[in-house]
């Protein structure tokens, strides 16, 4: 009884599956999370261009994008990848750590700490700022209403918490007692969790609901380009956190496609001028300092913490405030 | 009933309410279905029209919306046939025979529309995802059977399994059996009363069921994304391409595929009308 | 009227000259095993690995239980609209003429063609406070999206087809000698729709409900768009699944599947069971 739906299956996968992989070409799967899209358009199309180049192969690449935890369940749950673009550190280890195939160590094996680009949150307020908001402290006053994301179902959202958590820290002098109180007067002043960045963007801009959207400096910055008619200015506020994106090949796929030097050269190309340019173009931050330096003006000054300083690593941030019970979880139910 | 009651009966009726009353009861219809049917209709399509029509044919002649139509209807074209053939077969013993565990037959097949899209997907993860059941042997084999075309087939086979037989049972039941047993005593085969009795009988529900079943399957969005892996151009359906398109700010390419997607459903319905239109003649002569 | 089956009785019903009872039973169980049974098992050998306290922890926690309220208490008020309006609907479809009926008609299944993501975010554009209807209800201090109100008008949409759907062909089978006969005996309207009308158009309005309550319970796609998702006040089940999956916690999500799917089952399986008692009651 139980062999009809694997032949169902296996009839289904020859008939449909097969055709496309017949074709003698290269192929890499970049899954990835949802603000990367046009960074990789551009970029997938750079990098072929390199490849047939420099190794005369033509190189098609796939991608898939979605929130970044359901992408890397995906890659868990089978889906072939032959490289992970992903928002955090902690997706990937979750893959090294329940599929073995990536190595444990696998944020060493490529430069600052993998992320080839790097980005920051920032405030993105109404045309002239009418609630006058112009840092974390003023996300708790009454009557501003902030839209972000739900940390449980959003990378980008964990981002935006852990800036604001680390803000505190910082303006409390580590009090504990007094970071809980901002930071629940802060998700009391949330209106509306949605589950992704974009999700929330849309409702911050399109429904106009909200005086302050938190939100990816690179969303912003693409945002208030891309949807002119919304109205809406970007405000930087006195200490952000830095946002490292990071990237890694998937060794045990990879091997099996015959990808790994390809992977490889397409992971090595992010971190080459061109590369960099892109991501710039993009609104990512550049790490190369010659690229930074070029596109300076285009992202503003801005003052800096890593999650490993503030918080000893994703691991731990994820443990104390985002699983079931987490200190998100205490002060929503209490806010 | 001895007569034939298979004929669409709108027009004509002998027995009515006063003009009033009709009116008024056309009016509170149209008031609830303008408030939830046509007004989200309208916003999709003033969304997808609102840079005017060159730019919704040009966004849906992309690549990438191409091969999501195709996957969506070839998904359809596979997960519909299979689910009538169930969905006949399952009404048949269900309505025309009477049996212990008849009701708790029925609730099982009920059961796939109380199951949230998002299970409907993760129990196809659970059984041939790389952590799961066969996973790993199929892995071995190199057959793909989430995250690509056979796994979205399950998932909306899944999703859309009750529709034909919970259309027909009703409608199967309400009409009993004497017609079948009558031709079955008179000396028919089996196969010529279902073909000559039962399926003339419940032909409309039949076809809304269908019909049904067909748009859901077009248009399921939860359980396929679970099991799709969203690659661009492969295992994207429309839905999930709408998705996609909506959240890369194209809301005039999301939309523009979302009303492709309310005009398949509109579009069946022709084809229904059209086979009202033929079959009528049909049944006439059939009856003289 | 149904001599024959008055004659053999319920119980003996069987045993008709029918044919094909044991091979469309067959194949009826062999499928529904194979597509729905198979595949919905797996959600409950992977509850079953977390044992019981901490099923008992993640399936009834405060915050869960909030939602079901939501999810539950959402889709059967939708379901109970669309009972009142999809039977009105329907009737109006069949019984009268009017320019449009078969456009109108055409367009009862859309909420089923179109993805459920789509019908969320074309309901938020007409609900929210900037939309059409919004600011428009605003003014009356009424406010549906990012309220659980909300969450109930994505349901009713979604949920929209399936009384009417099953209402209709029976309507449309409705033999009216039967009306006539009743009103040729003094029977006013109303007492005809009530006696005679209603009792045949009862399994079927019944199916249906229960059928759209189904659907609006584990409904995710549209409701996560209108819905405002805070915790504890429009937060749907469905969505507290999908946190877990976040978390790797593939157990705890099924173990939130397998209560609704078990709440689901029972209700349907009362109707079920309540419209064979009727049947049985009524001699059919």
């Amino acid at each position: 009884m139980r062999r009809t739906p694997f032949l169902l299956a296996a009839a289904l996968a020859a008939s449909t599956i097969l055709a496309p992989a017949a074709k003698a070409e290269t192929t890499l799967l970049n899954v990835s999370y949802d603000p990367t899209r046009e960074l990789y358009q551009d970029f997938n199309k750079a990098f072929a261009d390199h490849w047939l180049k420099t190794a005369g192969e033509k190189v098609t690449i796939n991608q898939s994008h979605g929130g970044a935890g359901k992408q890397a369940r995906a890659v868990i749950d089978g889906l072939e990848a032959d490289v992970v673009t992903l928002a955090l550190a902690y997706d990937i280890d979750a893959i090294s750590e329940k599929t073995g195939l990536i190595p444990k160590d696998w944020q060493v094996r490529l430069p600052h700490n993998s992320s080839p680009y790097t980005s920051t949150i920032v405030f993105l307020v109404r045309k002239g700022n009418p609630k006058a908001i112009k840092d974390w402290g003023d996300l708790a006053r009454d009557g501003v209403q902030v839209i972000t994301p739900n940390p449980k179902t959003s990378g980008g959202a964990r981002w935006n918490y852990l800036a604001a958590w680390g803000w505190a820290e910082r303006q409390f002098k580590g009090d504990e007692a007094k970071v809980r109180d901002y930071v629940r007067a802060v998700l009391k002043n949330v209106p509306v969790l949605d589950s992704g960045a974009r999700g929330s963007t849309n409702t911050f801009v399109q429904r106009g609901i909200g005086d302050v959207l938190l939100a990816w400096e690179n969303e912003a910055l693409m945002s208030s380009k891309e949807l002119v008619e919304a109205n809406v200015e970007i405000v930087v506020p006195s200490l952000s956190i830095l946002a490292e994106p990071p990237v890694t090949v998937v060794d045990k796929v990879a091997e099996r496609h015959a990808t790994t030097k390809v992977a490889e050269a397409y992971l090595r190309y992010l971190y080459a001028p061109i590369g960099q340019e892109i991501a710039a173009r993009n609104f990512y931050r550049p790490t190369d300092p010659e690229v930074a330096k070029k596109y300076a003006k285009q992202f503003p000054e801005v003052k800096t913490f890593t999650i490993a300083d503030a918080f000893g690593g994703w691991q731990k941030a994820q443990k104390a405030h985002f699983t079931d019970g987490g200190t998100f979880d205490q002060l929503f139910e209490k806010r | 009933m001895s007569k034939n009651t298979s004929m669409p009966t709108h027009s004509r009726r002998p027995v009515s309410e006063p003009a009033l009353i009709r009116w008024a009861l056309c009016l509170l219809t149209l008031a609830f279905l303008g408030l939830f049917l046509f007004m989200p209709l309208a916003a999709v399509l003033a969304e997808a029209f609102r840079k005017g029509t060159e730019a919704y044919f040009s966004a849906l002649a992309t690549r990438e919306t191409l091969a999501a139509i195709r996957l969506t209807l070839l998904t359809a074209a596979i997960a519909v046939p299979m689910n009538l053939v169930f969905g006949i077969t399952a009404a048949w013993s269900v309505a025309k025979f009477d049996f212990p565990g008849r009701s708790l037959l029925m609730t099982l097949i009920d059961l796939p529309f109380s199951v949230s899209p998002v299970i409907s997907g993760l129990i196809y993860v659970l059984i041939f995802g790389l952590q799961g059941w066969v996973g790993p042997i199929l892995a071995d084999h190199g057959v793909r059977v989430i995250f690509a075309v056979p796994g979205i087939v399950l998932a909306t086979i899944f999703v859309t399994f009750p529709f034909i037989a919970r259309e027909l049972i009703p409608l199967m039941e309400a009409q009993g059996r004497e017609e079948e047993e009558a031709a079955t005593v008179l000396g028919a085969s089996g196969w010529r009363t279902f073909f000559m009795v039962t399926l003339p009988n419940v032909k409309w529900g039949l076809v809304y069921g269908v019909l049904l079943c067909n748009a859901r399957a077009m248009g399921e969005f939860g359980a396929v994304s679970v099991v799709s892996g969203h690659i661009r151009g492969l295992t994207n359906t429309m839905p999930l391409h709408v998705e996609i398109l909506y959240n890369e700010y194209d809301f005039v390419g999301a939309f523009a595929v979302a009303s492709l997607l309310a005009l398949l459903a509109l579009l069946t319905l022709a084809v229904k009308t059209f086979l009202e239109w033929v079959h009528r003649d049909e049944i006439a002569a059939a009856l003289r | 009227m149904s001599a024959l089956s008055a004659l053999v009785g319920t119980r003996a019903a069987r045993h008709t000259v029918l044919p094909g009872f044991g091979p469309s039973l067959g194949f009826t169980i062999v499928y529904l095993g194979l597509v729905v049974l198979i595949p919905l098992s797996a959600v409950f050998f992977k509850t079953a690995g977390m044992g019981w306290s901490a099923f008992v922890e993640t399936a009834f926690h405060g915050r869960v239980l909030a939602a079901y309220r939501l999810s539950f208490g959402g889709a059967l008020l939708a379901a109970l609209l669309n009972a009142v309006f999809g039977l009105l609907v329907a009737w109006v479809l069949v019984r009268y003429e009017f320019p449009g009926r078969k456009l109108v008609d055409a367009m009862v299944d859309l909420p089923f063609a179109l993805p459920t993501a789509v019908a969320g975010i074309a309901l938020t554009a007409i609900y929210a406070q900037n939309g059409w209807l919004g600011s428009v209800l605003a003014q009356w201090g009424i406010k549906v999206a990012y309220t659980p109100l909300g969450v109930i008008v994505a349901m009713v949409f979604i949920s929209l087809p399936f009384v009417v759907r099953t209402v209709e062909p029976v309507l449309q089978d409705l033999e009216t000698d039967v009306e006539e006969a009743a009103i040729s005996l003094g029977a006013g309207r109303v007492q005809t729709f009530v006696m005679v009308i209603l009792p045949a158009l009862l399994p079927a309005l019944l199916t249906g409900t229960a059928l759209a309550f189904a659907r609006a319970v584990g409904e995710y796609g549209s409701v996560i768009f209108i819905a405002g998702n805070l915790p504890g006040v429009s937060e749907i089940a469905p969505l507290l699944i999908i946190t877990k999956l976040e978390q790797y916690d593939y157990a705890g999500a099924t173990a939130i599947g397998t209560v609704m799917l078990l709440v689901s089952f029972v209700m349907l399986l009362a109707i079920n069971l309540l419209q064979r008692w009727r049947k049985s009651r009524m001699g059919g």
